[in-house]
């Protein structure tokens, strides 16, 4: 297990090397070409701002504003978080030659498809700091940008370990991927990143007469402390209060990650066969 | 030569099948079923490699040997270490460069040469080392125009030499091949050779799986004979490979008799049910008739006589036809040359109930092959009726029940029968078919001058052919016992099988006994290896 996980620190060239022909092969043919990285949250993010300012004006949450500064700050973490956990759950059927026919570490295949859309989130983020600049009452203090990258860190741990998780689960039982993608279209909306966690947490009956059933549901979810923390970092004001919880996440994702890597470990050696 | 670069110790691997098509099974279900725990076990376990031990030594060329789903392959996945042992341990020393699946992992969208890095790192090389092989790899893939053209544009032959080029170049210890060989050109299939006696020559070695048992004898130092997931034999390459020619050969004979009698079985029970359906003596009727009628309409009268098509397996009854039609061609009986007239084995022996309706078509004067047609649509089976049966046929050689002969062989064709009762009217007769089903010879007692005085109890008919100079190919046997009009007491339509095998890849049906000379300035090199040597 662990010499396992010290050799896929070795493997860091060749995760390295996938990334970027990830990369390059993505666009490779169409016109725009790598522009296409910057053009596509932008016009996602048109998109939803024209449902909610347009076609549906009244369910907008009201007092905030911009409100589509505030979608972008969930929207492009969640793009990663789902494109990641949909692409590694699929890595390993999709690059079953590689692992039926070539000496291939496979834990690599999934680590690749989560990093290369990292890599796609951080390329957007420019989009997101003009937004920010054009955008913005007040700039982000700096303070709270040095949280920044362990969000980031925590978001990757996460990922990482539930798309492991899935990768190994998909040989066995390829409808994950039909289950997943429905599954996360669910979770985005259980999320707050179209509507402000204010919006929900007082909803509902309490809970074992502690808190609302909406406030306890976004606190076992783990993304919406994610998206909480994006925004409170880069749209709200005021010093960064969420870090309690970004750093029990943070365990949390460690715990996650070892055992995924302990679970895609154990049935490492049927891939070969079931792929 | 004394360490052992790869060492298997009892090594076996089991692969799963599951009760249910588990492959399909949905989690969903796994889960509403309760039967997660139950479809995860396996019902039925498939040694592929079954308690495997050897050891190849170092700078050793091995090559391994087998049937189609012997295992050849599992072995190598396990030396790979692509899939590991169930039980067993599996030792290689050195790097290993699997030449299993060439190009696996490449992307077709970006350039060949970006995928030779990938590749190349994917393999265990660092970039830098890649950097300084790249054009000895590009070079010996011979892509130097098109090394910057995605790969998705190259031609199967291309990908497979880069695929290949980068799989050397990864310079391995070990190095494992499978059938890798066989699927590129001539020109590329000699470059590949030439790097392996490369490697040889570097002390490296080489696990090569292959068909090519000619490769393997001229180019390893061993083999080894795989053969249901174990080690049959092992050891010089031509000893190995004789041993296992020698039981593909034995294969081949169970093979092409257990078919036969599957087939026999089947025309056996088909006769005894159009028998029951109608009376013996209508079909027997209408036979004969069928045959005039195709005769009166006018089949060519000649012309088809040398097309060997016609070849009778009853002298031509028409003559003796008690109706006095006048065969057109004047044939007298007994000439043989029944000329493409519908006298074939299949024409005048359709299966009763079909034999009128379609020998009676007229057909016309210009189109002599339309009898040939009808009588190849006759497939396998057998009819007839009368005090005459052909109880068995078996085709030997030396005595000995046989199926495989090698062209020149003597083959004996053992017909055995039994009466009823004493007969006085009676022709054996045989018809040797290929698989396109063209008639490559046809005889019977009569054509051949035999009178029949009596035939009663039982005894056997023996047809000896001294030489079988037929080239390489499967052939089929019709053998019949029938009156000379051709009223078939017993037909046996292609239910025996036998095989030629030749060196010689000549084309045609039949070798005529030959020999070539030349004047001194015609001049070939040394003459090749008499027939039998192995190629």
């Amino acid at each position: 297990m662990w010499a396992n996980l010290v050799r896929l620190l070795r493997h860091r060239g060749l995760v390295q090397t996938l990334v970027v022909r990830d990369l390059k092969a993505r666009y490779r043919g169409s016109v725009l070409g790598f522009f296409w990285s910057f053009a596509n949250p932008l016009l996602l993010l048109l998109v939803y701002t024209f449902v909610f300012s347009v076609v549906l004006d009244g369910f907008r949450p009201v007092d905030i504003e911009p409100y589509a500064l505030f979608l972008f700050c969930g929207l492009l973490p969640w793009t990663w978080f789902s494109s990641g956990l949909t692409e590694a759950g699929n890595s390993l059927v999709a690059n079953g030659n590689l692992i039926k026919k070539v000496l291939f570490p496979a834990e690599v295949l999934p680590v690749v498809a989560v990093v290369a859309n990292m890599v796609h989130f951080l390329l957007a983020l420019p989009i997101l700091v003009a937004a920010l600049i054009l955008l913005a009452p007040a700039a982000p203090r700096l303070s709270e940008l040095v949280w920044f990258p362990i969000v980031v860190g925590v978001q990757l741990l996460l990922t990482l370990g539930l798309g492991l998780f899935l990768a190994a689960l998909t040989v066995h039982f390829r409808d994950i991927k039909d289950l997943l993608s429905n599954v996360l279209t669910l979770w985005f909306f259980a999320t707050p990143i179209i509507y402000p966690m204010a919006a929900v947490a007082g909803r509902g009956p309490e809970v074992a007469g502690l808190a609302p059933l909406g406030k306890v549901l976004m606190d076992l979810n783990p993304f919406a402390h994610l998206a909480i923390s994006y925004q409170e970092i880069l749209f709200y004001d005021g010093p960064f209060g969420h870090w309690k919880w970004l750093l029990v996440l943070g365990a949390g994702g460690a715990v996650l990650f070892t055992a995924a890597y302990a679970f895609f470990d154990r049935l490492r050696d049927s891939f070969a066969e079931e792929v | 030569m004394t360490d052992a670069a790869i060492s298997l110790r009892d090594v076996s691997k089991l692969y799963r099948r599951y009760a249910h098509q588990r492959r399909f099974s949905t989690l969903k279900s796994a889960l509403l079923k309760g039967s997660l725990a139950s479809d995860l076990r396996p019902h039925e376990v498939v040694r592929a490699v079954d308690a495997v031990s050897l050891a190849v030594g170092t700078g050793a060329c091995v090559g391994l040997i087998g049937r189609n789903g012997s295992g050849k392959s599992t072995l190598l996945k396990l030396v790979t270490g692509i899939t590991r042992p169930t039980s067993g341990a599996v030792n290689v020393s050195g790097r290993v460069a699997a030449l299993i699946e060439l190009g696996a992992g490449f992307h077709p969208e970006i350039s060949g040469r970006e995928n030779i890095f990938v590749n190349g790192v994917m393999l265990g090389r660092t970039r830098r080392e890649i950097a300084k092989q790249f054009d000895e790899i590009v070079e010996f893939a011979e892509l130097e125009e098109f090394i910057d053209a995605p790969v998705k544009t190259y031609s199967t032959g291309m990908y497979m030499r880069l695929g290949f080029s980068v799989a050397v170049h990864v310079d391995p210890d070990v190095l494992v091949v499978d059938e890798v060989l066989a699927v590129g050109d001539e020109a590329f299939g000699l470059k590949c050779l030439d790097k392996f006696s490369e490697f040889k020559r570097r002390g490296r070695t080489i696990l090569l799986a292959t068909h090519g048992l000619g490769m393997v004898e001229r180019f390893c130092d061993e083999a080894i004979w795989i053969d249901a997931g174990r080690v049959r034999a092992q050891g010089d390459p031509r000893r190995v490979v004789h041993a296992y020619t020698t039981d593909v050969a034995r294969r081949e004979e169970e093979d092409i008799a257990s078919k036969d009698r599957r087939v026999q079985a089947a025309a056996e029970e088909r006769r005894g049910h159009s028998a029951g359906e109608e009376g013996s003596g209508t079909g027997d009727g209408a036979t004969p008739r069928a045959d005039r009628a195709a005769r009166e309409t006018g089949a060519a009268p000649d012309g088809d006589a040398g097309t060997g098509d016609g070849a009778t397996l009853r002298a031509d009854g028409g003559a003796r036809s008690p109706d006095g039609a006048t065969p057109p061609d004047g044939v007298t009986p007994g000439d043989g040359a029944t000329p493409g007239d519908g006298a074939t084995p299949g024409a005048d022996g359709g299966a009763p109930e079909t034999g009128a309706a379609e020998t009676g078509v007229p057909e016309g004067p210009g189109k002599p092959d339309a009898a040939v047609g009808d009588m190849f649509q006759a497939t396998e089976g057998r009819w007839g009726s009368g005090p005459v049966r052909i109880e068995r046929v078996t085709i030997e050689r030396e005595g000995n029940a046989a199926h495989v002969f090698r062209t020149g062989d003597r083959l004996t064709l053992r017909l055995e029968f039994r009466t009823s009762e004493p007969v006085r009217d009676f022709v054996f007769g045989i018809g040797i078919f290929n698989a396109d089903g063209t008639c490559c010879y046809g005889t019977n007692t009569d054509v051949e001058g035999f009178e029949p005085v009596e035939l009663s109890g039982s005894g056997e008919v023996v047809f000896a052919i001294d030489s079988l100079d037929l080239v390489e190919g499967t052939y089929k046997l019709d053998v019949a016992a029938h009156t000379r009009r051709g009223m078939q007491y017993d037909y046996h339509r292609l239910l025996y099988t036998f095989r030629v095998k030749s060196e010689t890849k000549d084309a045609g049906i039949y070798r005529p006994r030959h020999q070539w000379t030349f004047s001194p300035n015609a001049r070939f090199g040394p003459p090749p290896a008499p027939a039998g040597g192995r190629s």
